[in-house]
């Protein structure tokens, strides 16, 4: 039987590359923030930048976006995964320069080249622009992509490495011996399984993301290499839904590995623990056709799976590890400062933008909200209110002066102003697709105006208060090399 | 549906922020003996998941009855179905009419010449009451019965480049 004792561990500081990631994914993430405002200030009409200079941003903007959670993510991951197994150093930071390289391919094709055909690329788009960017603009745009894929590809294999080379195989690492057997305690901790499934899903998914882009990429140059453009839609969403949700399960680590830290309560594997992330696994990798529910040209069984697997999503992100946190925080003791509320908080960002994500999955629901604002609303929840603050406070955990240090006024300001904007800023997308305005539109109508200021208002707040988590980040980096103990130790018990 | 979605969301976002703050609140005095808390707070969330299961089940069950790929939006309307075939270009639609009868199944037969389209039908208040995407290479079929006779809008719901936002026809639906 598993024991539930916590067990103190020391407190590492991060390495020069973990650090390079975070001080890359901060600067991209701030200026990725301004291009979404500028995108917002467009529709609202406060600003006039033309719909081929929007739809640049708005490609940059997701392609950063899903690029900088990656990066982020995996600089949590492999920042905790390394303290339990043999990782390369050099590979992780092949990985960054891979994603630079890349990020540099994309910013030539949309800025010089002025490609606009969208992060998703769907083909046969890039290929098809009414003259508006050349056959080059769009190979260098899908080119920068695939390194950036192969980059994180050498990163997935070389964890595989480590963690086969630790734990023997994946089944051990997903602690199924304890989930199907008997639990004698000795499962994996929460870190190694999380890695192990977002090792196994991304590896899969940037196969078949690379596949796609290199057939299109072929397709090209040479268009008799003809493409189903029903199945080049399949494996994008394959694809782009596993990369952009692993990015959640990578930082979501840091929740795992400091709260406990603050509650000096244990997170452990259990055969609940296990499960839910067993099936998460599985989850990830076949709901992408709820992206395609209004294809209806898709085989219905995988619609049908796609919706069903929606619902079923839901349960592990809120009755484990949204459910988790509450335990371990409950009476705990906790002493709260801005690492340790925005890990929270960012706990409700995920189960919170998961509940219009599994009703934007509803057929009947999709058939009336597909590709309206409700789509980047329930989004840009989980993501920023969830992935993006696992982010910031890990970012404060580690610049954190001294475990009795307390939070500037400023900082606690900012904690507030985040969460009240980012919820503005959302739940303005989300009315807006209430609405039924159309998303991924440079112009809108002007029954639609009124709702881009609100959330071109509640951008600006996000920016503000993001920006001066960024600054504290870069501030303290110094800081956050060394070993030493970060988390306050919690209140103890009174009679 | 949309005023439906956005209540179920409010209220489920509610809920949760419900959760948080009450533990939030109840995080200062620490209760050292986690084994007790932890046997009850397990057992609760047994109760959390079987709860989940019974109102999430069925909502699951009950939403996969309606198909929209079916007849079911049709399935008000009497009468021959009226076929539309609508085609998308970067960035026009052309459709085989511009006008049907309410009341009257509607069959859209909708594809693209050129890339990936999204066709979406839009009521007098600018509200999307149906949509299918517009693929090249495949017709998707999209049968809906409108009730009310008015000027609808089709905007494009897929993007296909620099004049998407633009890629809008009508279609006038009129009294029987």
């Amino acid at each position: 039987m598993a024991t539930y004792t916590y067990e103190h561990t020391p407190d590492h500081g991060a390495k020069a590359g973990v650090l390079a990631y975070l001080a890359t994914s901060a600067a991209v993430l701030l200026l990725m923030m301004v291009f979404g405002l500028l995108m917002r200030l467009e529709q609202a009409q406060w600003i006039s930048i033309g719909a081929d200079r929007f739809y640049e941003l708005m490609t940059l903007h997701g392609a950063g976006m899903v690029g900088i959670a990656a990066i982020a993510g995996a600089s949590v991951m492999w920042h905790f995964l390394r303290q339990y197994v043999d990782l390369s150093s050099r590979i992780f930071i092949a990985n960054l320069v891979l994603f630079l390289a890349g990020v540099v391919m994309i910013l030539g094709s949309v800025l010089i080249g002025h490609f606009h055909g969208a992060w998703t690329f769907l083909f046969p788009l890039p290929g098809k622009s009414m003259g508006m960017w050349s056959p080059g603009a769009a190979a260098l745009f899908m080119g920068g992509l695939l390194v950036i894929g192969v980059g994180f590809l050498l990163l997935h294999l070389d964890i595989a490495r480590a963690i086969v080379a630790r734990y023997g195989n994946f089944a051990r690492a997903l602690g199924w011996p304890q989930l199907f057997g008997h639990d004698d305690g000795k499962a994996p901790p929460p870190t190694v399984v999380a890695s192990a499934m977002v090792t196994i899903v991304n590896v899969i998914g940037l196969v078949v993301g690379a596949s796609i882009l290199t057939m299109m990429l072929v397709n090209l140059y040479v268009p008799g290499f003809d493409i189903d453009p029903l199945l080049a839609k399949g494996m994008i969403y394959f694809f782009g839904h596993i990369f952009i949700n692993a990015t959640i399960y990578m930082a979501v680590i840091a929740v795992y590995e400091i709260l406990p830290r603050y509650t000096q309560r244990p997170w452990k594997s259990n055969k609940v623990f296990l499960a839910s992330w067993t099936a998460s696994t599985l989850m990830v990798m076949f709901i992408f056709p709820h992206h395609l529910l209004m294809d209806f040209a898709f085989p219905k069984w995988m619609l049908v799976m796609g919706h069903v697997i929606g619902y079923l999503n839901t349960v592990p992100i809120l009755v484990v590890t949204g459910y988790g946190a509450l335990m371990i925080v409950y009476r705990s003791g906790i002493r709260w400062d801005m690492a340790s509320k925005l890990l929270f908080l960012s706990l409700f960002g995920w189960a919170a933008g998961a509940m219009p994500a599994f009703i934007d999955g509803t057929i009947t629901v999709n058939y009336v909200m597909h590709n309206t604002l409700w789509v980047p609303g329930h989004f840009h929840t989980y993501l920023l209110l969830g992935m993006v603050t696992m982010v910031f406070g890990f970012m404060y955990y580690l610049g954190k002066p001294d475990h009795e240090a307390d939070d500037r006024l400023l900082d606690r300001i900012a904690f507030w102003l985040f969460t009240s904007s980012v919820l503005g800023f959302t739940l303005s997308f989300l009315y807006s697709g209430k609405e039924s305005v159309a998303r991924r539109y440079a112009a809108h109508l002007p029954e639609w105006v009124p709702y881009d200021r609100i959330g071109a208002v509640f951008a600006m707040l996000v920016i503000a208060s993001s920006l001066l988590f960024i600054v504290r980040f870069f501030s303290r980096i110094g800081l956050a090399r060394h070993d030493y103990q970060r988390a306050p130790v919690a209140r103890a018990a009174t009679a | 549906m949309q005023p439906i979605a956005w209540q179920i969301s409010l209220v489920l976002m509610t809920l949760v922020a419900f959760g948080f703050a009450f533990v939030a609140i109840n995080s200062g005095r620490r209760q050292e003996d986690y084994a007790p808390l932890q046997k009850s707070a397990y057992r609760l969330r047994t109760r959390l998941f079987w709860g989940l299961v019974l109102v999430f089940g069925p909502a699951m069950i009950y939403t996969l009855l309606d198909l929209p790929y079916d007849a079911a939006r049709a399935r008000t309307g009497s009468g021959a179905v009226q076929v539309v075939d609508a085609t998308g270009y970067q960035w026009r639609w052309e459709l085989s009419r511009d006008h049907v009868a309410a009341g009257q199944p509607v069959e859209f037969r909708v594809t693209s010449a050129d890339v990936n389209h999204g066709f979406g039908i839009y009521d007098a208040n600018l509200h999307l009451v149906a949509q299918t995407q517009a693929m090249p290479g495949y017709t998707n079929t999209l049968r809906h019965t409108f009730t009310e006779a008015g000027t609808y809008k089709v905007l494009c719901m897929e993007y296909c480049g620099v004049a998407h936002h633009n890629m809008m026809t009508e279609i006038r639906v009129v009294a029987q």
